[in-house]
């Protein structure tokens, strides 16, 4: 316990030095809520309401991209060897890297409902607790994809273009840039195969509805299982030394990380749920006042 | 039943189809500074990564502290200190916090303060560990080596790539472990670091240990013999030379005579009775042990760094 506890400090100390945190973390995530909320929603309230759920989904789903590539650098660079001649496992290693991207995480998220008050006269955040709850859960789960990111690929390069495929279907289909109700219906029922669109859906229900978490389980428990098995995975998959290249059977291993989405995806496919949601929220956003306390 | 601190028994790893160590045994004494002398590639790095559980084996069997490094790695690393090859620390980590940090690791550590004085870094304290030097990069590995207090310390190549003046700090370091009685396994392919440091060398080549012994063991059983070169006011036969007590050959090099012999006190006497016999003086003498480098030539036929 001591051994995570202190790793997680490190890691805490060592990306607030990190000058491509500062831009990735903290000025990227607000340079998109600024243009969120004053381009896109032209500063209307019930508008910066709607759009919080993609711009705090965006940060959340960052968490992977940084992870990964310190993770691989850290390997890279030998520096897991020396850790591995020491009592520290690959749990308490990977478990501080998500930890600690928590607590870095969590100042920006807050801040952005912060400036959303403060700037844009946003009073109501709904379900704060939800909120809180899906911000947790996503963030971890989103961690837990970059630490398999970093298991399944060998090099700096291939990390970096995994992350790349995932990263681009994550936010042009998943509604946390483009509303989901506004994409062609294939795309959106690809969207529903994806966790991004259960985090930014559920957010959006939580903030605009005040729908409570017990009314949002399935997504919350998806993401919860997802984060689970990708933990899994990648401390199954984890090595210490740059030079123990990755074996073929692992990059299954990797790809079973997709099976509750998958599931989730084709029910979700079935019933129409899920779209039918994200159009209410799109439609209480442009119809201010008439939906302002609508229903679950 | 041996109670030897390290025992390695007949010791195989294989990289896919290259056998990188091929049944290496040895065992390690407590208190002693043992060294693995051989060219790069030779299996000295495999063999240690085994010994701290970084590695897993083809086969053999491998004992530290009395343990198995496989099958208790965590309880195992909490008795042995190591400087790795091919390692580094976050560029942004102090050096202070990583001393602090690797400390936390350990049930028993020691002050981290003082390892910081004792090994010169308390000036760098709050350096980022990318901004050292070579040497300090170097010195700060064997300080957090040594921070749980290890009964068995490796130490990878510890002076590869350093400039001779950083090598001889290094080696102050080890001979000063040595003198506390530090149970020291280290790798070299640099003949005088092992001559000078260890109390005991296995010379490594291929996979395997061809030689075995202090390094004055290694020398004496050589089949090269101590050389004796002498410079005469005068010529003198061969023969005479050739004949001596303790000489076993004779050569002429340009101005002086080349005495190959296996107890050199004694040749050297004799030497100087006949010359007195005859009258002739001697100019100069030179005396030329085998080094570990003879030894390794005559054993593999080949340079330890070629």
């Amino acid at each position: 316990m001591s051994n995570f506890a202190a790793l997680t400090r490190m890691r805490i100390q060592l990306t607030i030095r990190n000058k491509m945190f500062l831009f990735f973390s903290v000025i990227m995530p607000f340079a998109f809520f600024f243009l969120y909320a004053g381009v896109f929603a032209k500063g209307v309230p019930e508008g910066v309401r709607y759009l919080l759920g993609p711009v705090v989904a965006l940060t959340v789903m960052g968490s992977f991209w940084g992870l990964s590539a310190a993770l691989v650098t850290f390997r890279e660079q030998g520096i897991l060897r020396r850790f591995h001649v020491t009592p520290v496992t690959p749990s308490d290693m990977l478990a501080s890297s998500v930890v600690a991207n928590y607590l870095l995480t969590m100042p920006t998220v807050l801040l952005e409902l912060l400036f959303a008050r403060a700037f844009f006269h946003v009073h109501n955040f709904g379900d704060l607790l939800a909120v809180f709850i899906l911000v947790t859960v996503g963030t971890v789960s989103f961690a837990s994809l970059g630490l398999v990111v970093a298991s399944v690929t060998n090099t700096m390069q291939e990390t970096q273009i995994i992350n790349q495929l995932l990263w681009l279907p994550l936010i042009f289909l998943s509604g946390a840039t483009l509303p989901l109700p506004s994409l062609p219906a294939v795309m959106q029922r690809v969207g529903v195969f994806l966790p991004a669109t259960y985090l930014v859906n559920s957010l959006q229900r939580a903030i605009v509805f005040s729908v409570p978490i017990t009314h949002l389980l399935l997504g919350v428990l998806a993401l919860f299982f997802w984060a689970a098995i990708t933990f899994f995975v990648s401390a199954q998959l984890f090595r210490w030394d740059a030079e123990s290249k990755i074996p073929r059977r692992a990059k299954l291993w990797a790809a079973s990380t997709a099976i509750p989405f998958l599931l989730l995806g084709v029910y979700e496919n079935r019933t129409g749920r899920l779209v039918a949601e994200s159009q209410a929220a799109m439609h209480a956003a442009e119809n201010p006042g008439r939906h302002a306390d609508t229903p679950k | 039943m041996n109670n030897s601190i390290l025992q390695v028994e007949n010791l195989v790893k294989r990289y896919g189809d290259v056998e990188a160590v091929r049944g290496v045994s040895f065992n390690v004494e407590e208190g002693e500074v043992f060294g693995l002398l051989g060219p790069n590639g030779a299996g000295k790095t495999s063999t240690v990564e085994i010994l701290e559980g970084l590695r897993t084996p083809d086969s053999g069997r491998v004992s530290v502290c009395g343990l198995d490094p496989q099958k208790n790695p965590q309880e195992l690393k909490h008795h042995i200190g190591a400087a790795l090859q091919a390692t580094s620390l976050p560029d942004k980590l102090r050096v202070m916090e990583a001393l602090r940090l690797f400390a936390s690791f350990y049930r028993v550590h020691r002050n981290p303060e003082e390892l910081l004085k004792r090994f010169g870094l308390e000036e760098k304290r709050n350096t980022f560990y990318s901004q050292l030097s070579g040497g300090q990069k170097q010195r700060l590995a064997l300080a957090m080596a040594l921070v749980n207090d290890p009964k068995v310390l490796f130490f990878d190549e510890p002076t590869a790539g350093l400039d001779p003046q950083v090598r001889r700090e290094i080696y102050d370091i080890i001979e000063e472990l040595r003198r506390e009685k530090k149970t020291i396994v280290m790798t070299t392919h640099y003949i005088e670091e092992a001559e000078r440091l260890c109390d005991r060398v296995a010379i490594v080549d291929h996979g395997t240990v061809i030689a075995l012994g202090t390094p004055r063991e290694l020398k004496e059983r050589s089949d090269d013999k101590t050389r004796l070169e002498v410079r005469l006011a005068r010529p003198e036969p061969q023969e005479n030379l050739k004949n001596l007590e303790g000489v076993s050959d004779c050569r002429i090099l340009g101005e002086s005579y080349v005495l190959q012999c296996q107890h050199p006190p004694q040749a050297i006497v004799s030497l100087v009775k006949y010359l007195e016999s005859q009258g002739n003086e001697l100019f100069s003498l030179e005396i030329a042990t085998p080094s570990l480098e003879d030894v390794f030539i005559e054993l593999t036929g080949r340079r330890l760094r070629d």
